[in-house]
């Protein structure tokens, strides 16, 4: 046997530009054997090791941040300044899952450590997926972290609303993988066809499906098999018609993994979505109306379904929802607008610090049932802990889209850039949308801050003294917190990276 | 272009900013109380000092001096913190600097609960103000508003008076909204001059070379005037405005009636105006009737109706709000320059009265004027505040007012005659409720519920701690009133010379 087209296929193997995620694989095995080989009092260190190991592996990264555009494995993976972004991206958000785990997962019982392998090992195929550039890589990454949010999503499994919900995402997730594989068929499919032109048999290869698609412009099955990938990615980021799993899933999961959906998951569908968007381009015509369509009944969906909400991660979820379609609305415009894609990322980055300190403090304020989280709840707060209210009011300052929080900037980029695009019926939607958003936003914050004592019928719950909070959760709330305002006011770096200057 | 070493306007922004970071970071009261001090005077110092040197000044393109220019990381945008004044924004930031003061030292003695937070949002908002007549990038013009908006909203839901949950509710929902839509048109300033910066001087310069077509002028002012309409309580989008000034408490209400309100009108003239004239014509004629006939007839007719001495007050300045509207839609040097003087005058004259309307409440215990009367008896120095404060809204000769309206008139005497008829009526009715007001409060008999509340709780004349902000107000109302030239000059020099400044002769 010839072993040089072998050794051929292995030159193009570059592990080191992989470093980031093996490393973080071998941390989430590290864990499991420490978990055997430490003594059982010293296993509640382990979270804490997890979280040391990931600061390091952020270091790391920042440290070689900059790196050339090159393909690697053969054009599997493209490794690229949006990777790297991205990769921070996904290890800051593992990070503060970790974090906000310890405190959670100290009131459930039951196994604790493989929750923190888990998040390592989604987060690790998080930054694969973003990467990838072919369907093979983009289907395997994407399952494997799909896989693990499966677990993660029913981890409390002695509460059944989260066993509900792990049955629902699970069930959903199901179907979203099966239009996403019908979809990528279809491509395949008809690019394999010998009798068009521009026919490849490496349809997998998005850069090859990108040359067929140049050549057959109109191609019906070609178009059916955009619009059932796009239908996929919908699913993982909450677009309309596919959000419905979001307000039940949300609920009952646990709240860090509330979290790791909202923040993580959501993102790597949007990346994964600019990437498609980009090497769809001969299909603008389909694409854009598709996404634009998408996005103004998602905002519209979102926003009037979280007004009548009560339970907060239900309020969150379906916000959520809304700032899914506030992103699409800026996705609707790559193509059309150069750079558009900054504005994009921005918004993640600013939804990402925001979330995780609204998600913060509702893992602090937790009780035993981690689903049952009211707004009731959070009557008085400004009283009991002002620390915590004020933590609050910046996160969802900055959801809302208010100066001088970093939320403002990314709905400023997305609204200019749906502008240039000349979208200008969305925007309306938008704006209504964030009217709209102030009212149940606000709605929170006045729970929290404006309810005086005599007006108060319901007294202060019982567990409200018990606000768990331990010194990590704070300096990460605190730091959440003026990386909000710090970004609203001087976006340096980052706004460079994203403005393209 | 190098920033000068020193730069006034930042200091103005910075110094309030610095104040409340120290007081969110956790300083003992006793400090935070000093520190204010300094945080609420700076700005003023600063204001009072561009004042001072603007005339000697350097002027670079369009007119402004003390230019600076900051990066922030999104010049790939178009966006950096560049700081400036020309004569429209020199007099409202000189505004901005001294209402600021007074409602800062009115705020220090009002033994408000949580001090500390009150104090760091007054501050907050204090640098919005200061920051959003002294930028010349059209984003952070926007940028600044909303800060200074968003602590209103918290200080009318914490501090507020009657209603105040769903007087906060409706104000954010119908601020928010204006804001939007105004956002949304200096976007499409932005993207649609080609420009492809939010820096005023740059797009100026842009479409000087190549105007927006006359579709294109026509829905972007359509938007801002809509947006700035709301902000400014146009009628008949007004109804927040009484109703949150009810509400919000007496700082807020003075930062905001007086200084931040005239965002809007500052955005119209500054950027709205020049960037787009032939939009400005365009709707010019609907803008005066409906600022007239709403604004000015039908709210004066509403403010005549009011039992309730801050809600009279609320809706006395949208009535107020009418004449700037119409001084807009004259489009000519005078009327416009008309506007600039009553935006001062107005936020001067109704940061007064709301203040005096609180430290009335403070010995009346109640709002309602039929519940009142002699109150002169007890504090005369108030009554007199009260009454100069009066006069001035009514645009007596010697405040400031007059000199505002006054051009106002005569440039619409020239637009229309009917609408002058019109306007001209509000100044009657103007002068009904504002005296009508003054008799009921301050003179007469007194009324059984404040015989009772004398009998509990004899009033006293107004001490130094209230009586030094409204002295502030009322001499800065005076100082204008007898030399206008002091703000007219430069007002008048932005309006006539800078290329770019297509103002349409009518």
């Amino acid at each position: 046997m010839d072993f040089s087209t072998l050794r051929a296929l292995a030159a193009g193997n570059s592990w080191g530009a992989v470093l980031p995620e093996l490393l973080l694989g071998c941390l989430a095995l590290a864990l499991l054997v420490l978990e055997i080989a430490l003594p059982k009092d010293a296993h509640k260190r382990i979270p804490m090791i997890s979280i040391m190991g990931q600061v390091a592996i952020l270091g790391l990264l920042l440290a070689n941040f900059s790196v050339p555009t090159v393909e690697t494995f053969n054009g599997l993976l493209m490794q690229s300044p949006t990777g790297q972004l991205f990769r921070v991206f996904f290890l800051l958000s593992s990070i503060l899952v970790t974090v906000l785990a310890r405190v959670s997962l100290s009131r459930q019982p039951g196994p604790r450590v493989e929750f923190h392998h888990i998040v390592l090992v989604v987060s690790a195929a998080a930054m694969l997926l973003v990467q990838s550039r072919n369907f093979i890589m983009l289907f395997v990454t994407l399952e494997t972290m799909t896989i693990g949010l499966y677990i993660l999503v029913s981890y409390y499994r002695t509460n059944s609303r989260t066993l509900e919900a792990g049955l629902k995402y699970l069930v959903m997730g199901a179907l979203s993988s099966a239009l996403l594989l019908f979809g990528i068929v279809l491509l395949y499919g008809s690019a394999g066809n010998p009798l068009l032109p521009g026919s490849t048999p490496d349809a997998m290869q998005f850069a090859a499906l990108n040359g067929f698609l140049a050549a057959n412009p109109h191609n019906f099955l070609a178009g059916a098999g955009i619009v059932l990938v796009l239908s996929g990615i919908a699913f993982k980021i909450g677009g309309f018609p596919f959000q419905i799993w979001v307000p039940d899933v949300y609920e009952g999961a646990p709240t860090p993994v509330t979290a790791f959906l909202a923040v993580a998951s959501k993102a790597a569908g949007f990346v994964v979505l600019l990437v498609l968007v980009e090497n769809f381009a001969p299909y603008h015509w389909l694409v854009e109306p598709v996404l634009a369509a998408m996005a103004a009944a998602t905002i519209i969906f979102g926003n009037l379904a979280a007004l009548k909400q009560h339970n907060v991660k239900r309020l969150l979820g379906l916000s959520g929802v809304s700032h899914a379609g506030f992103i699409l609305l800026a996705v609707a415009s790559v193509g059309t607008v150069p750079g558009a894609e900054g504005a994009v990322y921005f918004y993640l980055f600013a939804y990402l610090i925001a979330s995780f300190a609204v998600f913060g403090v509702m893992t602090a304020l937790a009780g035993a049932d981690d689903t049952n989280q009211e707004l009731s709840d959070y009557s008085g707060l400004g009283r009991r802990s002002p620390f915590l209210s004020g933590i609050l009011a910046c996160g969802l300052g900055s959801l809302a889209g208010i100066p001088p929080f970093a939320g403002f900037m990314g709905k400023l980029f997305v609204f200019v850039v749906a502008f240039k695009a000349g979208h200008f019926g969305l925007l309306l939607v938008a704006i209504a949308g964030v009217v709209v958003s102030i009212y149940y936003y606000f709605g929170w914050i006045r729970a929290a801050f404006f309810s005086d004592a005599s007006t108060d019928n319901n007294p202060e719950p019982a567990d409200a003294t018990t606000a768990n909070t331990s010194l990590t959760l704070r300096v990460a709330l605190a730091a959440l917190a003026a990386a909000s305002i710090i970004l609203g006011f001087y976006q340096g770096p980052l706004g460079r990276l994203v403005s393209g200057s | 272009m190098s920033n000068p070493s020193f730069d006034p306007l930042l200091i103005a922004v910075a110094a309030p900013l610095a104040v409340a970071a120290l007081i969110a970071l956790g300083m003992p009261k006793r400090v935070v109380m000093k520190l204010a001090y300094l945080g609420f005077a700076t700005p003023a110092a600063m204001a009072l000092w561009a004042w001072w040197n603007f005339a000697d000044a350097a002027k670079e393109a369009h007119g402004y001096t003390f230019v600076s220019r900051y990066s922030t990381g999104l010049d790939g945008y178009g966006i950096a913190l560049k700081l400036g004044l020309n004569g429209i924004s020199l007099p409202l930031f000189v505004l901005a600097g001294v209402v600021g003061l007074a409602a800062g030292l009115y705020a220090l003695q009002s033994n408000a609960s949580h001090m500390k937070t009150y104090l760091l949002l007054l501050l907050v908002m204090q640098a919005g103000l200061m920051g959003t007549f002294a930028s010349v990038d059209v984003f952070y013009f926007y940028f600044f508003h909303e800060l200074a908006l968003i602590p209103t909203f918290i200080m009318v839901g914490v501090w507020g008076g009657r209603d105040r949950a769903y007087a906060a509710m409706a104000m954010t929902v119908y601020l928010t909204l204006g804001a939007m839509l105004s956002l949304l048109g200096l976007i499409a300033i932005y993207s649609k001059s080609g420009a492809s910066s939010f820096d005023l001087m740059a797009i100026k310069d842009t479409l000087a070379s190549q105007p927006f077509s006359q579709a294109a002028q026509k829905h972007i002012f359509g938007l801002l005037l809509f947006g700035f309409g709301i902000l400014v309580s146009l009628w008949p989008f007004h109804s927040w405005a009484p109703l949150g000034y009810g509400a919000a408490p007496s700082s807020a209400a003075m930062l905001h009636a007086g200084v931040l309100k005239k965002f809007g009108l500052y955005g119209l003239i500054q950027i709205a105006l020049p960037v787009l004239p032939l939009g400005a014509l365009h709707w010019s004629h609907p803008l005066a009737v409906t600022a007239a006939v709403g604004n000015v007839l039908v709210i004066g007719l509403v403010t005549m109706a009011q039992r309730d001495l801050k809600q009279m007050v609320g809706y006395s300045s949208v009535m107020h709000m009418g004449y700037a509207f119409l001084g807009i839609a004259t489009g000519s040097i005078l009327g416009i320059g008309g506007v600039v003087m009553l935006m001062v005058a107005h936020g001067l004259s109704v940061a007064l009265l709301f203040l005096l309307s609180t430290s009335v409440h403070r010995r009346t215990q109640t709002f309602e004027m039929d519940r009142m009367g002699g109150l002169a008896h007890y504090a005369p120095g108030l009554a007199a505040l009260f009454l100069a404060a009066t006069f001035a809204g009514m645009g007596l000769p010697g405040f400031a007012n007059f000199w505002g309206e006054l051009p106002i008139f005569v440039a619409l005497w020239g637009y229309s005659h009917w609408l002058t008829v019109v306007t001209l009526t509000g100044t009657v009715i103007s002068a009904v409720y504002g005296l009508r007001a003054a008799a009921r409060v301050f003179f007469g008999p007194k009324s059984p519920g404040f015989s009772g509340v004398v009998a509990s709780h004899p009033p006293v004349d107004i001490g130094w701690g209230e009586r030094l902000p409204a002295l502030i107000l009322a001499a800065a109302l005076l100082f204008i009133g007898v030399w206008p030239r002091s703000l007219s000059t430069a007002i008048n020099g932005a309006l006539t010379n800078p290329p770019g400044s297509t103002v349409a002769a009518r």
